[in-house]
This record gives C-alpha cells, structure tokens and sequence, in this order.
C-alpha cells in the first residue's frame, strides 16, 4: 500500500479527508510503529481517505511544555501550526493522546484550531457507520482482556466510552481493573517522565500498574497510547509475565481482527 | 435583672464577628495577591459555575467515590448547616433576652418539638460521625490520614476540630435535656425526641440546678460557636466556608489543557517572524514577566484559594501516582506549603505595610525540586479534589520557573529539549527517518 504525504496531495491540488499525525513515538520506536502500521492499515482497509505530513511532522512539544520549558512548546507549536495552516487542514486523527491532547485543547488558543479526534474515537465511529466491520472479533472473541485509561484521553479528555466500545464490537470479556476511568492509574510516562530516570521510591509507576493489570487474569492488556504501551510493556516483563499478558494498541487488535496483520 | 447577660451577649458576639470579620479579611487580602486567574479570570460561565457549587459543594457529589467516609461527612455537614437555624434562635435569645427563651416556641407551636427533635437526631449522628472521624484518624490509621506530612500541627488541627464538634453537641444535648427533666418535674411529661432520654439521669436535681445546667450549657454551646468561629481562619478546617467559591471558581476547560504564557507566545511570534516586531508594542516599557511560579505572589488567586480551602483530606495524595510508589510528591502536601508560605508572607504584610524580600519563596523554602520533579501531570489529585483544588497547577508553574528561570533540568530533559530543538523529535532519530514505517509498510504489501 502506498501512503501518501499531504504534500503530494497538494502537489496534486487535492487534499485528504483526514491528516494522520503520527506523532514521534509512532515515527520512530519499534514498539509503537507497529501501532502506527496497524492503524494505516485499517484506514486504508477501509478506504478512508488520509494523509501523512511524513518528514514534515515535528514534535509537538507536549514533553517540553509539561517539563515546564514553555519557550521550547511555544517555537514548535508555533512551526507546525504554520504547517498545519498553511496545507489548510481541518480534520486531524491521531493515535497518540498527548498529541491529541495538545491539538485539541491547546493549539487553539495559539492559533491552531482543528478537528482533532482520537483513534479509538475515530475507530468507534467507523463502527458505528458501518465502515468498518468486525466479524465478531476473530481471535479475540470471549478473550479476557483489561482496558488502561490512558490519563490524556481520560482524566484529561473526558474519553472512556469510546474505546471500551471498540472492545465490545470485538466481542472480548472486559474486566475491569478496580482503578478505572476517572480513578485510573497512570502508566508513569506523562508530563515527561518518560524521558527521564523516577525520583527514589519504593518501586516503578509502571510496576504498579502493570501489576494491577497482571492481577486481574486477563491475556491482553488493551491501550491507547504508545507512551503507555512502552510502559507496560516494560512492567509486564519485569513481572516476568511477557508469555501470558500481551499489551496491544487497540488499533492493533482491531487490525488483527480483520487479519491486516 | 436580665440586662446584664444580654449586654455580655451582645458584647462577646461583636467581638466573635469582629475579630472573625477581620481575620476573614486578612485571608482575603492574602489571596488578591495572587495573579489573574486563567478562563478570563473565572468571570465566564457562572451557570456552569453556580452548578459546580451545587453539584460538588451542596451535593458533595466528589465525596461519594468514597461512599463510607462521605456518609460520615454528610452527616457533620448536614448537622452544621441544620443546627445553624437553632443557633439564630440562640442568637434572638441571647440579644433579647440574655438566655435560653425559645423565641421561636410561640411561632411553630407544635411543630417546635419535632423541629427540635430533628436537630437532635442531627446532633447525634454528628457526634456518631465525629467519634468514627476520630477513630479512623487515631485507631485505624487510614493511610491518608495518618501520613508524616501530617505531623505536628496538621493533626493537632484536625483533632482539635472534632473535639470541639463533640463538646458543642454533647452541650447542645445537655441543654435540652436539662429543660425536658424541668418540664417533667413540673408537670409529669416533657423531653424531646433524643435529649429526653437522658431525662431520667436528673430525677435527683431540683429545678433550680436543673435552669443553671440549662443556662451554663446555652452559654457553653454559644461560646463554643464563637471560639470555634475564630479558629476556623486559622485552620484547615475553613473549607466548610471557601468550598463553596472554590467549587464556583474551579475550572471548567478540559483538565488537559494547561495555561497558555501569552508573554512567551508573542515572544517566540517576534523571533519567528521578525517583520511583526516593526508594530509598536505597548508592553515594551512594561516590567520583565517572572516565567512560571516562584513565590506565591506569582502564583493565581485561585491557587491561592485553593490552599485555603484545603482541609488536608489526602484524597489527592492517595490516589497520585508518584505517591503511591514511595515518591516524594504528594500534591496534598504542595496544597499545605503553599498555604503555610502565604501565611508567612501575610504576617510580614500584617506586622508591616510593604512586602519586603525575605529571602525566603515557596521554590525550594517550602516545595523542593523532587517533588516537582516526580509529578506526571496525570490529573488524578484534580479529579480526586471534592471541592475543586488544582494542584498540578501549581506544580506546572513552579516546574516553568525552574526550567526557564534557572535552567534547573535533569540532564536527561536537557538531552530531550536539545533533541526537539535539533531533531524535531524527543530522541535522538534523524528526521529523515519519521516516515521509514511507511516505506516499510509499502514495502510488506
């Protein structure tokens, strides 16, 4: 399949339905391009019409504004808004919550406004238009399965219906961890963490987390966000459970239901 | 015969009010020096804000995650706001006539009884609630209650608060079951609903020891009020006030969203585009921004607030993440310094009339560069909050003064800045690579 760059599309004087921004952990770790692949595939499985900015896309600078460095967030805001309006984009999906959080509610008021809708969002309602199909879930129908609340498309965002329903269209048992939804824990990656070493305590965010997961017996640990899966996927193997739990984007599992992967 | 306890009445509640009055000034005073809040100043929106108010401070709808502990304080709540009408009634008496009267007896008639008797049912399930609060506070030692950051003063406070809870009941309940033993010695029946139960302890008093019980537990009961009403300032326990502006001002935008630094937008806009800086700007003259939070002065009057309306519950630091593996932070404890830091600048401001430098500021003297650090701005202590507090926004504001003001990053953030800057991403990757996953998935299918 060939996914083209909003560049091409304007070099074409077309654009597409959609922008799929990226975003850095989906360019470039290993783990999270798999969640970026997954989701490619679906929309074009589906014949969503979509676009990539490719080399173009930036940092959006989350990271730096929540470690507090604002002169850093307000240049590369300030560089992909531009990007952003000068292509004319109006309707912006993207797999990453903090991307999501940071478009929806922040560039705003710098002067990027957009349609901004989360994968799990966007995926829900491809179900609900009937654009996209899931045959009763494939492998992963009667699959015990717990869902983490990202806290950027949760606590931050208000979202936890939407993927919880894509879960149900796949047909899987949910169990519930006992912190969910507005209670949820966090992975430990936000407001930067994820790039730098904890402060002493007694164990690891991600430890505590991946551990609430582990305990509730299911074989999927379903996510949001790539930050979030790096996290538990590290938990999941410090608790030397990596041959039973499986931490997957929902995109993926979505993916893998209709065999795109 | 009565003038003179109704002239110490009235002297003693002037002064209670005064001097509350003027304490509750000082607070406020404290609290405008604070900046601007953001969401215009939290001008916008009161229908939305005036259904926080009941939602969150009537409805304590926040409270009832926890079920068991928000019954308890339903009852503490439901007693305060309730018993007040008698409390009127206790204040008509004592302007009037200098004790216990019953002014409202002749208005109700009947209905005076049953009236009464819903306040006592009141007033014992406060004192039921109040000794399950002490219990859980000293026996049980529900974590969140019995944290080190608590020691010394914050649990003296909190104890103190309810011992005065359960005097004020027990003489309330006294009081009336004083008047029920007169009523029964006098004409063989009398007693209200729950204070009439304790009737039969007094068969042995005469009537009058049973009218100076009466008027020695009126006078305990409204001095109490009085004392306790000046110690709400300098408590914890003055939420039961500011919960409700708190709940009217907190924020309605999604908790996502952190506040813009407009001085730093139109900063980066100049660099950016340096043909806008040929438009005349007026700010030019105007003094240097402080990036972020240093001191509480830099911090928002609803920052501010918030440290005031804070009773040091800990549903914030029991739920935060950090917390709970062993960290430092706990945002409860960033709500206490904050709190305990304007106190300190407010004395220099009563004792004086300028703010001065004291060497002192709430970075570092009161809140450290650990805790700051370990916070992921995961927005559980804001959910958590029954009446609305922000702490992550005080966290930001400080990590910014940090960051920006004192360059004051981990190397790691360092490393993450640079590679933004250099490489458009967090890591060290080549911005030629961001698209390779697509190459590779044209080249798998």
């Amino acid at each position: 399949m060939k996914i083209k760059t909003i560049a091409e599309f304007a070099a074409e004087g077309t654009s597409p339905e959609i922008l799929f921004w990226v975003g850095c952990a989906g360019s470039f770790d290993a783990r999270a391009q798999r969640i970026t692949k997954a989701f490619a595939q679906i929309l074009n499985h589906v014949g969503v019409s979509f676009g990539i900015l490719g080399k173009e896309e930036m940092c959006n600078g989350d990271p730096a504004r929540r470690a507090g460095n604002e002169f850093l967030f307000q240049m590369m805001a300030h560089n992909n808004i531009a990007l952003l309006n000068g292509y004319g984009i109006k309707k912006v999906v993207t797999i990453c919550p903090h991307c999501f959080n940071i478009f929806k509610n922040e560039y705003p008021a710098l002067g990027g406004t957009y349609e901004v809708i989360h994968h799990t969002t966007f995926l829900q309602s491809l179900i609900n238009e009937g654009k996209l199909v899931l045959k009763g879930g494939g492998s992963f129908k009667g699959k015990k399965i717990t869902y983490h609340d990202s806290c950027y498309l949760g606590r931050a965002n208000g979202i936890y219906e939407a993927p919880r329903e894509v879960l149900a269209a796949l047909d899987v048992e949910l169990v519930e961890m006992k912190r969910c939804k507005t209670n949820g824990l966090c992975c430990g990656a936000g407001g930067a963490q994820m790039f730098k070493e904890d402060e002493p305590g007694k164990t690891r965010i991600n430890y505590e987390r991946s551990n609430e997961a582990i305990d509730t017996g299911a074989s999927i640990i379903a996510a949001n966000c790539p930050f979030c899966t790096t996290m538990l996927v590290d938990g999941v193997k410090t608790a030397e459970k990596e041959e039973d739990v499986k931490v997957l984007d929902i995109a993926e599992m979505v993916a893998q239901s209709l065999g795109l992967s | 015969m009565q003038l003179l306890p109704q002239i110490i009445f009235i002297v003693l509640a002037c002064a209670a009010i005064f001097l509350f009055a003027k304490n509750v000034g000082r607070i406020q005073r404290n609290i405008l020096l604070g900046r601007d809040a953001s969401e215009g100043d939290r001008k916008d929106r009161s229908g939305q804000r005036w259904r926080n108010v009941f939602l969150l401070a009537f409805g304590q709808k926040k409270m009832f995650k926890r079920p068991l502990p928000a019954l308890f304080h339903f009852f503490v709540y439901a007693g305060f706001v309730l018993i007040n009408i008698e409390v009127l009634e206790i204040m008509i008496d004592g302007i009037f006539q200098g004790g216990p009267h019953h002014t409202f007896e002749p208005i109700l008639g009947g209905f005076y009884a049953v009236v009464i008797g819903f306040f006592e049912i009141l007033a014992v399930l406060t004192l039921v609630a109040v000794v399950v609060f002490l219990i859980r506070r000293n026996v049980l030692k529900v974590p969140r209650l019995a944290m080190k950051e608590l020691d010394g003063w914050p649990k003296k406070d909190a104890n103190t608060i309810l011992f005065i809870e359960i005097v004020l009941m027990l003489m309330l309940l006294l009081m009336n079951a004083a008047e029920g033993a007169i009523h029964t010695q006098e004409t063989g029946h009398g007693g209200f609903l729950i204070s009439g139960l304790l009737v039969p302890l007094f068969s042995g008093m005469s009537v009058d020891t049973l009218h100076t019980l009466q008027i020695i537990c009126w006078w305990g009961h409204i001095l109490g009020i009085f004392a306790f009403l000046n110690y709400l300032p300098y408590s914890k326990h003055f939420h039961i006030l500011l919960a409700f502006p708190n709940a009217y001002y907190t924020r309605l935008e999604p908790q996502g969203e952190l506040q813009n630094m407009p001085e730093i937008q139109k900063e980066v806009a100049l660099m950016m585009d340096p043909s806008a800086a040929a438009a005349p700007t007026d700010e030019a003259a105007a003094e240097p921004p402080r990036f972020g939070a240093r001191d509480v002065q830099d911090l928002s009057w609803k920052n501010l607030l918030d440290a005031y309306s804070c009773t040091e519950c800990g549903r914030c630091t029991a739920v935060c993440p950090a917390n709970l593996t062993g960290k430092l932070l706990s945002p409860r404890r960033i709500m206490m310094a904050t709190r305990d830091r304007l106190e300190e600048v407010g004395k220099a401001l009563n004792a004086g009339k300028d703010w001065k430098e004291d060497g002192k500021s709430l970075l570092h003297d009161y809140i450290s560069v650990e805790e700051l650090r370990a916070c992921t701005t995961c927005n559980a202590c804001v959910e958590a909050c029954p009446v609305g507090i922000e702490p992550l926004d005080i966290i930001v504001q400080l990590r910014r003064n940090l960051v920006m003001e004192e360059s004051n990053a981990p190397g790691e953030w360092n490393a993450m800045f640079s590679n933004i800057e250099n490489n458009m991403a967090p890591w060290k990757f080549s911005p030629d690579d961001r698209d390779k996953w697509a190459e590779e998935l044209m080249a798998e299918s």
